[in-house]
């Protein structure tokens, strides 16, 4: 039955992604059910750029599917909502009027907060859930105010007639607007500082949950911070793309900080999403400024980078996370710092984790590099713009780009390994079993789609673009370079993943060859490691991951703020003897401290003085009755 | 076509053969500004030589990942090697990328080589690998706004292509920002490479250690590619330095003659550079771990002012 | 930094020509000439503290000063015996250390050799007969050439290494 479920919405994926490709190319279609929903009637579009996130959801649901049916143990308590949470992230992106959207937006984040609480026994997972509840009603109620009061000053709820009546508002209303449905979509995101709930319920959830949570749900605010930005609204003020710019490199940074000072597997990979939805971010800003400018070609390739690196991290970070769910089902635990040698003993996910790092690493010839160095590409050719300070805002964007890039790479040097190399940290780690083959034919088929994504960029670009071109309503950009080469901006840049692949694969076997034309010694020999001749090893004796991420503790020692904690227990004869020593060096959020626990602090004191009210007599709510209607006389 | 083969060999030679070269006349040029006869400049050569007449010692908690490394290492150098500027303007694998690409090269060897540290399961290798891979972290803003601030004035990511335009028009290089660029890609090379003042690459002490600590564990061939890879590293960094920023000399592949004379300008700018190097090491003392992100931020910084100076002289 | 280099340069070179040889024990057969073809311009070596009084040790860290220049022959100290071709052990064995001695021999790749340095490395030297000692290194490992001494001086140590890998005569 649990094994039907998922297979259905494989199924169900495997559609989507179908007419979601169908979308791309041009095709369009539109289905309205005017009674079934009230405000407007059920009303569907496709249209490229909606075609674009269907063929993402449900190319992502596919594997997502297949790796649960390979759950041994699949309880097959969470599937009712699995198939609900699909189909509802498959209607957003193709909804065409504001209700048909908040209602599947809603069903999303429903059916999302059940998978989340899935281990209902857990006080983490209560805790996680609830926040992710609170957080995304929020952003619910964000957006709903945005889109009323957008639909109540164009007098329509659907997106077409705001396309077109919208540019003409006041600059006010269309401000406010914009601020408070791109707060709604930024939370839903995972921007910074609206990110809370994003480490807290993608490790709660089983992991083909977080795959697609981490991989298309996030995305779903990225389709709605496109749509408000650059579709909705008409083109905006340039305030907009520097707050998305800067929104971008702040969220990429802080997210990538936090990511490589964690421990928990899953909730390592989390901060690594809000990093990639930053550099999203990066690119969307970029794009919206040089619109602004009247710059078109570059605007669109700000947006081709931002939708390519759309669709990479959907496809990595799926693969990520599989992989660590296959981990943590074998081990038994989140915690790296219990891991390690796994790479004997589960190979093929190893082989496969391998592949997601060196992705969502941005190492050449893989997808990652590829629509990372597109964004740098976009965010470089800012000199076109006249405008100084809009220069300076690129220049930090380029900067905490760079940045990111390195810090992504140590992030996943530590997470790799921690996990797979060297010794086992702890029995359940030597026990370890590999992943069975439904889950490994799912990570292999993403590993497969990050290779072919980061060798093919020559085919897969001018699909982006004429997506782009159409959410501009632009011309699709000529076809630059040929099918082995990339060429960005005439002569400004070109790239060629296939020509670098090849000249790898030659330059492996050179030193190969060589070594042996010479007569190279090729014998080997195993012998234990060098420990300065020490007795035994143990696992005790490798780094940490705690240690790992030292250097960045230290270094950025005022974002971490990091606390010591010591525990010596001595041996009750005499001091001179230690029993125990426990070791804590965590770091605090400083969003937590500055940000959520004043507010939370505000509406409860608010709450307490306004609970005044609430006497419990019931003379004093008579008199409150009382004088409510004397006002409304006086007033009427 | 054939040109273009005969080109691409004659640039992998120069690299990889010129590389140890490069390594053996730094130690002979330090030695000697200390009172020292010193190794001869061909010592690596004889260093490679021996290590590969040497079994390979493998360590058993270690897996693929470890005896794949050096395989890598050497092969993401190479391909830099055939992506950078050498000898002419038209570097073979020119059409496959530029600056950005070559960074992300660099990471790739680096990213590797961490996870061999850690491969080995010792304490010295988890420590190499944690250092070197931070200082490379806090070391990428800097060659990425460095590069920017040249691209700019060039109107071209493109490395060849930004040589043949400064060489062109000289004026383009003769202001502060070309200085500055130039300070703040010598400081970032000194720390990829794993030179004084960030990295003492002769020490002994495990506890200072941060490129070599990671390779403690290799041996015969495997330390071979190794040695060869990091010699190359050097070399295509103080490549880059001298051609990007002292662009005269090179030409555009016209034939083995343009090739000739690109490779005695390149062997003349690598002299000055290789002596300013060793008198640098000769004279500064490593910095403390801590203080080296101080020391890139400096370089930053640099890297920044020179950006803000080009836009303020447009 | 100037006032250092100004130093350096005004000072020059004070490298020593290397005084003859003649010092060296040879004891087992494998330090012949084909080691010294192989090792002949480049050696690697690692020393070994297997309870020394650090005599030797200071004798051993002249080699690398100005006056004696080890490096000028391609030999220099490495840190990991998997960078190593040769062990250069000091000091009587202690118990303690014999078997880390044991482990470091196997660390090393093939081919590779065993210089033991000073009297305590020959025999036990001044240690001779302690309860603390297991012997001298041979005791414990093939050595295939002593520099006896105690301490051998920097001038010796060159030798004997330059006549173990083929480069002096004696």
């Amino acid at each position: 039955m649990t094994r039907l479920a998922y297979g259905l919405v494989a199924l169900i994926g495997i559609a989507a992604a179908g007419l979601g490709g169908y979308g791309v190319v041009g095709g369009a279609g539109t289905l309205r059910l005017a009674w079934l929903v009230p405000l407007g009637g059920l009303e569907l579009t496709l249209d490229p750029l909606g075609g674009l996130f269907l063929g993402l959801i449900g190319f992502a649901a596919v594997p997502a599917s297949v790796y649960a049916m390979g759950y041994p143990d699949g309880d097959g308590r969470g599937r009712f909502a699995y198939v609900v949470f699909v189909v509802s992230m498959c209607l957003v992106p193709v909804a065409a009027n504001a209700m048909t959207f908040v209602i599947a937006w809603e069903l999303m984040s429903l059916a999302s907060y059940f998978l989340v609480l899935h281990d209902r026994e857990s006080e983490e997972s209560i805790r996680a859930a609830w926040i992710y509840a609170v957080m995304t009603h929020v952003g619910l109620a964000c957006l709903l105010a945005g889109m009323l009061l957008l639909g109540a000053d164009l007098g329509s709820l659907r997106f077409a007639d705001w396309r077109v009546s919208a540019p003409a508002l006041d600059p006010t209303t269309r401000n406010a607007v914009f601020v408070l449905l791109a707060l709604g979509f930024a939370g839903k995101a995972g921007v910074i500082p609206l990110h809370v709930w994003l480490p807290l319920a993608h490790p709660a959830a089983p992991s083909h949950v977080s795959a697609l949570m981490s991989g298309v749900m996030i995305k779903l605010g990225i389709y709605g911070l496109l749509r408000v930005t650059l579709d909705w609204l008409g083109s905006g003020p340039p305030w907009w793309g520097v707050a998305l710019l800067i929104a971008g490199a702040v969220s990429s940074v802080i997210g990538v900080l936090y990511a490589v000072v964690e421990q928990d597997l899953k909730r390592l990979l989390a901060f690594c999403s809000i990093e990639n939805i930053g550099i999203i971010l990066l690119g969307i800003g970029s794009a919206a400024l040089y619109q602004v400018a009247g710059l078109e070609a570059l605007a669109l390739l700000g947006l081709v980078a931002a939708l390519y690196h759309t669709v990479n991290h959907a496809v990595f970070k799926a693969l990520l996370f599989l992989g660590a769910g296959a981990v943590v089902h074998a081990t038994g635990t989140r915690n790296m710092e219990a891991m390690g040698g796994l790479i004997k003993r589960m190979p093929w996910t190893a082989a496969c984790f391998l592949v997601g790092s060196s992705a969502i690493a941005a190492l050449p010839p893989l997808n990652g590099f590829v629509s990372e160095w597109l964004t740098f590409l976009a965010l470089f050719q800012n000199t076109r713009l006249d405008a100084v300070g809009q220069n300076v805002v690129f220049t930090l964007g380029i900067a905490s780009l760079a940045l990111t890039g390195g810090l992504a790479m140590v992030c996943f040097v530590k997470a790799f390994g921690i996990t797979f190399l060297a010794l086992p940290r702890s029995d359940a780690a030597a026990g370890a079993h590999e992943a069975s083959p439904p889950m490994r034919v799912a990570m292999l088929a993403l590993a497969a789609a990050c290779v072919a994504l980061g060798l093919g960029p020559t085919l897969v670009v001018p699909a982006f673009g004429s997506v782009a071109a159409s959410l501009l309503r632009t011309t699709p950009p000529a076809a630059g370079g040929t099918w082995l080469t990339l060429r960005v901006s005439g002569d400004f840049a070109s790239l060629s993943t296939v020509a670098i692949a090849v000249s790898i694969a030659v330059s492996l076997l050179v030193p190969l060859l060589a070594l042996r034309l010479v007569g190279a010694s090729r014998r080997t020999r195993s012998y234990e490691t060098w420990g300065c001749g020490r007795i035994v090893q143990t696992a005790r004796m490798e780094y940490t991951a705690t240690a790992f991420a030292n250097p960045f503790k230290r270094v950025f020692d005022f974002f971490y703020r990091p606390t010591k904690r010591l525990d010596i227990e001595f041996h009750p004869e005499s001091r001179f003897f230690v029993e125990r020593i426990e070791y804590e060096n965590p770091t605090r959020s400083i969003f937590d401290d500055w940000l959520y626990r004043p507010a939370l602090d505000l509406l409860h004191s608010v709450a307490r003085a306004v609970g005044a009210l609430q006497s419990g007599s019931a003379n004093q709510y008579l008199a409150y009755i009382l004088a409510a209607l004397l006002l409304m006389l006086v007033l009427a | 076509m054939i040109a273009e083969v005969a080109g691409a060999i004659v640039q992998v030679l120069v690299v990889g053969a010129g590389a140890p070269l490069l390594v053996g006349a730094l130690r002979t040029l330090k030695a000697r500004l200390v009172g020292r006869r010193g190794p001869s400049p061909w010592q690596p050569y004889a260093n490679l030589r021996k290590l590969l007449a040497k079994e390979a010692v493998v360590s058993t908690t270690t897996s693929w990942v470890f005896r794949a490394t050096p395989y890598i290492l050497a092969a993401t150098l190479l391909v830099t090697g055939l992506i950078v500027p050498v000898t002419t303007t038209r570097p073979p694998l020119a059409f496959a990328g530029n600056i950005i690409l070559l960074v992300y090269l660099f990471m790739l060897g680096t990213f590797f080589l961490a996870l061999a540290g850690l491969d080995a399961g010792s304490a010295f290798g988890g420590m190499g690998a944690s250092r070197e891979v931070a200082v490379a972290a806090l070391a990428e803003p800097t060659v990425i706004v460095a590069v920017f601030a040249l691209a700019l004035r060039a109107d071209t990511i493109d490395l060849g292509r930004i040589v043949e335009r400064f060489r062109g028009e000289p004026w383009l290089a003769a202001n502060p920002a070309h200085l500055l660029a130039f300070a703040a890609f010598f400081i970032v090379m000194l720390a990829e490479t794993g030179r004084l003042p960030v990295d003492n690459p002769a020490t002994h002490l495990e506890l200072t250690m941060i490129h070599e600590a990671m390779v403690l564990e290799y041996s015969g061939r495997y330390l071979a590619l190794v040695e060869w890879a990091a010699a190359m590293k050097l070399f295509l960094f103080m490549t880059l330095l001298a051609n990007l920023f002292v662009p005269w000399g090179l030409r555009e592949p016209t034939g083995p003659v343009a090739v000739l004379l690109g490779l005695l300008a390149l062997a003349g700018k690598l002299a000055l550079l290789t002596t300013a190097v060793a008198v640098l090491e000769t004279g500064v003392a490593k910095l403390r771990l801590f203080r080296v992100p101080e020391l890139l931020a400096g370089s930053f910084a640099l890297a920044f002012l020179s950006l803000m100076a080009v836009f303020l002289v447009r | 930094m100037l006032r250092q280099l100004r130093t350096a340069l005004r000072t020059g070179i004070v490298t020593e020509p290397v005084a003859p040889g003649g010092e060296l024990e040879r004891i087992g057969a494998r330090l012949t000439s084909e080691i010294a073809r192989l090792f002949g311009r480049s050696l690697a070596i690692r020393q070994v503290d297997a309870g020394s009084c650090n005599g030797c040790e200071l004798e051993i860290t002249g080699l690398t000063a100005p006056q004696y220049d080890l490096e000028r022959f391609g030999i220099h100290f490495v840190a990991s015996p998997r960078h190593a071709d040769c062990l250069l052990v000091t000091g009587p064995v202690t118990r303690n250390m014999a078997e880390a001695l044991r482990r470091t021999w196997q660390a090393t790749p093939d081919p590779k050799f065993v210089i033991a340095v000073g009297d305590c490395g020959r025999d036990g030297g001044l240690f001779r007969g302690s309860y603390a000692i297991v012997g001298g290194v041979a005791d414990v490992l093939p050595v295939d050439a002593v520099i006896p001494g105690c301490p051998p001086s920097p001038a010796a140590l060159l030798a004997g290494l330059l006549e173990a890998i083929g480069r002096l005569a004696r």
